[in-house]
């Protein structure tokens, strides 16, 4: 496969604001698009501001909107697209442009500086070291494969639409939570941040999240859910209080 | 130099970059719970054609009064107004909706569908404004825990129907033998779809085990999560399986009823 193809990318100006330009080159098989974006970039435009680093998937840097799917450049390979039409490459739209396709995502890390770090319960043996039971930590373990991409914050529409990154932290940030809260050793209790602070119930389970995750994480199933759950027993069951009252 | 970060404008109803078919399945959605909602509420209204032979409708399972012979009861009792209308499934029909109402599989689905709250993943929205389920109304939706405890009960009763679907009554001797026809058939399959849908849901899976951090030491709780995970992962595949399986037993039992569709027996 030699072809040409032309390719859309968002600009940012100095002035403000931004706009597509359209990039004609040759592409050739086995391409991804974060390929096509340095060949642009090598042959057409210097300054074309763009994040990358592994090229493999696994360091998150080079997520952006691609035909306006969240996505991982460095893994969305050109056979996957139709070359026919020219295809769209733009920031991720949650977060503000730094310069053409790099984006701001320093709030992610404010948010992660809130979030209860891991508190271990006192230690099982005498030489200060735990027991735990491989299935209770497999729960946990699908959580630490999260690159941080910021894919899944990206695409939720609570960021992206609404804005509400005061109000809510977004799915990573769930997953986060998830992965302290539900650890079979932690004794902090996040719950009520969880409800209040990082507005879980903003989340309309929409799967958005789950949809576009490079590394195939069930954000909402395995993780949103079970803590919307665990904040509805807590705070909106009057059952559940009432077996707590008396368990 | 400075470098000031730039937003891109939020997009309009329905704007988006994406070049794949996302209208599809909100549309599906859309038309497949629409066509559900308006068959169900029609089926409840008509209080006729719900019982043919051993089989008794799912709509109207339990019967608690009525004019058939599954009636629990006997038939309406004189205190309900006259005025106001009745059919045996009305008394039963809002327990299950509501379920798959406040059921999270259907709540993002709808609220896509509907809503348009996405309309799709990465399109553009109707509104600015957004609550989601932090506040009220939608705040309610937290009832799903309540109504799911319902469910699981009329998985005993609509299982004790399969039960009595296998004893049929020889018109001319009055006789009852066992038998298994059709009809016994889309019961029982409609109850073993109603029970992994029910016993998939993410409310059972947080109460048998998912409340747990350490569900290995509850040994009982262990199985049953890995059991409610399992079916969990196929939640929406059950959740529409068991959405037709429902409807298609009434149809069949209506139209059987009506003498247009016979109920061939396998024995």
């Amino acid at each position: 496969m030699n072809s040409d193809a032309t390719f859309k990318i968002w600009r940012t100006h100095p002035e403000g604001g931004g706009t597509y330009q359209d990039f004609h080159t040759q592409v050739s098989e086995g391409m991804v698009v974060l390929d096509v974006v340095h060949r642009i970039q090598a042959e057409q435009a210097p300054d074309l501001a763009v994040r990358w680093n592994c090229k493999a998937g696994k360091c998150g840097s080079c997520s952006a909107e691609i035909n306006g799917n969240p996505r991982l450049m460095c893994m969305t390979r050109l056979d996957e697209l139709n070359l026919w039409e020219p295809v769209t490459v733009e920031p991720m739209r949650a977060f503000p442009s730094i310069k053409d396709l790099v984006t701001d995502v320093s709030w992610n890390y404010r948010v992660k500086t809130q979030i209860q770090k891991f508190q271990p319960r006192h230690a099982d043996a005498p030489d200060g070291t735990w027991r735990m039971a491989q299935r209770d930590v497999d729960r946990v373990q699908e959580f630490r494969k999260c690159i941080e991409c910021f894919l899944c914050q990206d695409v939720c529409h609570v960021l992206r639409d609404h804005h509400k990154h005061e109000e809510f932290i977004g799915p990573r940030f769930f997953v986060y939570n998830a992965a302290l809260e539900m650890h079979p050793l932690d004794t902090a209790d996040r719950l009520p941040a969880l409800k209040d602070d990082n507005g879980i119930g903003f989340c309309n389970i929409t799967k958005c999240c789950t949809k576009v995750c490079p590394e195939h994480i069930h954000i909402t199933d395995n993780a949103i859910i079970p803590l919307k759950e665990r904040v509805v027993s807590r705070y909106y069951d009057p059952v559940s209080r009432l077996l707590r009252m008396f368990g | 130099m400075e470098v000031i970060p730039v937003r891109l404008e939020s997009r309009g109803f329905g704007e988006t970059e994406r070049r794949d078919m996302w209208w599809s399945t909100p549309l599906v959605v859309l038309i497949g719970l629409s066509l559900f909602v308006v068959y169900a509420t029609w089926a409840a209204f008509q209080n006729a054609h719900y019982t043919y032979g051993p089989y008794l409708s799912p709509f109207y399972a339990p019967e608690i009064f009525g004019d058939s012979p599954h009636a629990w009861f006997g038939p309406k009792p004189g205190w309900i107004p006259a005025w106001v209308p009745f059919s045996p499934a009305l008394l039963i029909l809002p327990f299950p909706g509501l379920f798959r109402f406040t059921c999270y599989y259907y709540r993002g689905a709808y609220y896509k569908a509907f809503w348009g709250d996405p309309p799709a993943c990465a399109v553009g929205e109707p509104r600015n404004a957004y609550r989601g389920e932090q506040s009220f109304p939608l705040i309610l939706q937290n009832v799903h825990r309540y109504f799911m405890w319902i469910a699981v009960g009329f998985l005993f009763l609509l299982s004790y129907d399969v039960w009595l679907a296998i004893w049929f009554t020889d018109p001319t001797t009055g006789a009852t033998q066992l038998g298994v026809g059709l009809g016994t058939i889309l019961l029982a399959v409609n109850v073993v779809l109603l029970s992994c849908y029910t016993l998939g849901c993410h409310v059972m899976r947080h109460i048998v085990g998912g409340v747990h951090d350490e569900v290995s030491k509850h040994p009982l709780c262990d199985r049953a999560y890995a059991c409610s995970t399992a079916l969990n992962y196929k939640h929406q595949l059950f959740a529409w399986g068991s959405l037709f399986s429902v409807a298609f037993a009434d149809i069949y039992i209506r139209l059987c009823s009506m003498g247009i569709w016979t109920d061939p027996r396998v024995f």
